[in-house]
């Protein structure tokens, strides 16, 4: 039998649930209520830069917070025991296994102004900090939640990295530095990429996040589209170009760096 | 090529209680080519390692040109490595990858690249310096692997089982062409291989280990014609090994037969390991020979026919020229240099047993 038609359920299944509702997006976004064809959608978009641009920002800040913890958390856990290296990744995921509202509600009540957080900072005798309702408050929730999605992809590149190979790079005369900065981290970052991707493209289109956590305060990208179709100014179509327009951005961002990676090592999952 | 390079005094290595190096004593001298040589888990590849400063000895001392280098890293170490599975960057090019020692040290660019195009030249890949390292076959990328290493003018070059994954056809090249690569650059290669062919082919000197015990020290000759005892015999080259009687020095008396033999030094009636390389028994008439036997089988293997000869006492390997059909009976004869007298190991676990002949090779 012909082993390529073993893909076909799938191919229809892409075709049902990925490029008819993209296609449907597009259609929307290039039409007016009336049905006619138009602009107006994306013109009307300006005002909106300011969400745009802090959507962007925060998605960033946190995108690098993942990073920065992610990767020298994956770096050494990947030099760990088989066992401790079990364990931690059971503990790294175990959050995943809760709901991803319940853990962002469990953070509301940990940051608010009376709440665990502050609370130690009394005992401790420090001032306390208003965080629930800030930008503050937003990026550690995307942290918390998108944490493992860096983690994941890194660990699993670095821990694959074969032994001899560092070995070698000793041998020729590099240091424990050198070592890094030559050999494993441009090995691993395949790995990297994939967690940036992985992190900032749910951080940039969040919603829950931001009306739990930021309280409303501050509108991120997500808000705006799902006010266009569950709130009350109904207008799919403007939410449909607001869609596609950080569709476009998002996938600018995503090519551009992974040219840049690509100068060591092939391309990434975009 | 008399002054000493190398030094391992009494390199002890345990993991986990488990002895994998049992106190050995080795030197290697300037530009020569020693090959460690044992079976899988005799303690060869960890003894490489010991030199090349990726594992350090449970006790004992690692001496390089008279200085004590147990504690000096392998970054710090004038000894490059080539690795089992090459270890290439698969990140960089074959320019990079040959470079990377280059870089390090800081050299200045034109002398890299001077360097690394003559280098590749020697190793018989002239043009390949953008190829990516991915695309070379096994051949290639092992020639990368020793390029890369001996660009950077060691003292010493190390190898670990280099030509395992390549077939057969290839590594008779390579053994080949690395014996030429050595002679022309001048250093020390130190080679571990379980190949005994590979170790005569190559080597100056052979270490033969077994069990984290060195069995014998010597060149490819000695250790061919002479060995020290029957785990060398078996292991290098194939052998008949047969109990036998010292009577008294120069006679032994083995498969129902004495002979005159060159070895002496033995207690009276002192039970032996007598050693017959299969090539060296010959066949004559059943009358004329020591042994007589009936041919059981018989292999042709090209060069030789290789049959095994029953007799009452012992079945015969032997390797001639000469056909004799299945059922046949024939003689076999001996000349007195190629019978090989063995000490019996005292413990049960003969090749477990440190050999002071061994030792005392190196002394």
């Amino acid at each position: 039998m012909n082993k390529k038609g073993l893909s076909t359920p799938y191919v229809i299944w892409m075709a049902i649930f990925v490029v008819a509702p993209l296609i449907l997006v597009v259609v929307y976004a290039f039409t007016s209520k009336s049905g006619g064809f138009t602009f107006e959608n994306f013109s009307g978009m300006l005002q909106y830069a300011g969400i745009f641009s802090n959507s962007f920002l925060l998605a960033i800040i946190a995108t690098a917070i993942c990073l920065a913890i992610g990767y020298p958390l994956s770096y050494f856990l990947a030099k760990e025991s088989a066992t401790i290296r079990k364990v931690a990744m059971i503990f790294i995921m175990l959050p995943m296994w809760m709901n991803f509202l319940l853990r962002t509600y469990a953070w509301m009540s940990i940051l608010e102004d009376t709440g665990l957080f502050n609370r130690l900072l009394a005992l401790l005798g420090l001032p306390t900090l208003h965080i629930i309702n800030t930008n503050a408050a937003v990026v550690i929730g995307m942290v918390y939640n998108f944490l493992p999605f860096m983690i994941l992809p890194i660990f699993s590149v670095i821990e694959k990295i074969d032994r001899s190979v560092i070995e070698a790079a000793q041998d020729l005369g590099a240091n424990s530095v050198m070592v890094f900065k030559r050999v494993i981290f441009p090995l691993s970052l395949p790995g990297v990429l994939s967690g940036i991707t992985m992190v900032f493209i749910p951080a940039v289109s969040t919603f829950v996040i931001s009306k739990l956590l930021g309280g409303g305060m501050t509108w991120l990208l997500g808000d705006l589209i799902e006010n266009q179709f569950l709130g009350n100014v109904y207008n799919p179509h403007l939410g449909s170009a607001i869609s596609l327009v950080m569709m476009i951005i998002v996938m600018i961002c995503m090519a551009v760096m992974n040219r840049f990676g690509e100068g060591e090592e092939g391309a990434v999952v975009l | 090529m008399s002054n000493e390079l190398i030094r391992l005094k009494d390199c002890f290595m345990a993991f986990d209680d488990q002895v994998v190096l049992n106190s050995i004593n080795l030197y290697i001298k300037d530009r020569e080519f020693l090959t460690l040589l044992g079976p899988s888990g005799c303690g060869k590849t960890t003894t490489l390692r010991i030199i090349g400063g990726f594992q350090k000895p449970t006790s004992g001392s690692v001496f390089f040109d008279g200085v004590r280098i147990n504690d000096v890293p392998p970054h710090k170490r004038r000894i490059n490595t080539v690795f089992q599975k090459y270890a290439l960057f698969s990140h960089m090019n074959v320019f990079e990858n040959v470079a990377f020692g280059l870089r390090i040290a800081k050299l200045p660019k034109a002398e890299i690249k001077r360097r690394v195009t003559e280098t590749l030249k020697l190793v018989n890949l002239p043009g390949f310096e953008k190829r990516s390292v991915n695309s070379l076959s096994g051949g290639q990328q092992q020639r990368i692997a020793i390029a890369r290493a001996i660009v950077n003018r060691p003292q010493v070059l190390l190898l670990d089982e280099p030509l395992g994954a390549l077939d057969l056809k290839l590594r008779k090249e390579m053994q080949i062409e690395l014996k030429k690569i050595q002679q022309q650059v001048g250093i020390t290669f130190v080679y571990v291989t379980h190949d005994q062919e590979e170790a005569l082919t190559m080597s100056d000197t052979i270490v033969v280990m077994n069990q984290g015990n060195i069995q014998q020290i010597g060149t490819p000759t000695d250790i061919y014609n002479e060995p020290k005892n029957a785990f060398v015999a078996s292991f290098i080259g194939e052998s008949n090994i047969i109990d036998g009687i010292m009577n008294e020095d120069y006679m032994v008396t083995f498969a129902g037969h004495t002979f005159r033999c060159l070895d002496s030094g033995f207690a009276q009636n002192e039970l032996v390991d007598v050693v017959v390389r299969p090539e060296d028994l010959h066949i004559c008439a059943p009358e004329e020979g020591h042994i007589r036997g009936v041919v059981e089988s018989i292999v042709f293997k090209g060069v030789h026919y290789e049959m095994i000869v029953r007799t009452p006492a012992f079945p015969f390997l032997v390797q001639s020229t000469l056909h004799r059909a299945v059922g046949q009976e024939i003689g076999l004869s001996l000349t007195p240099d190629d019978i090989h007298i063995m000490r019996k190991p005292k413990q049960k676990d003969a090749q477990a047993a440190p050999l002071p002949d061994a030792q005392a090779a190196d002394a």
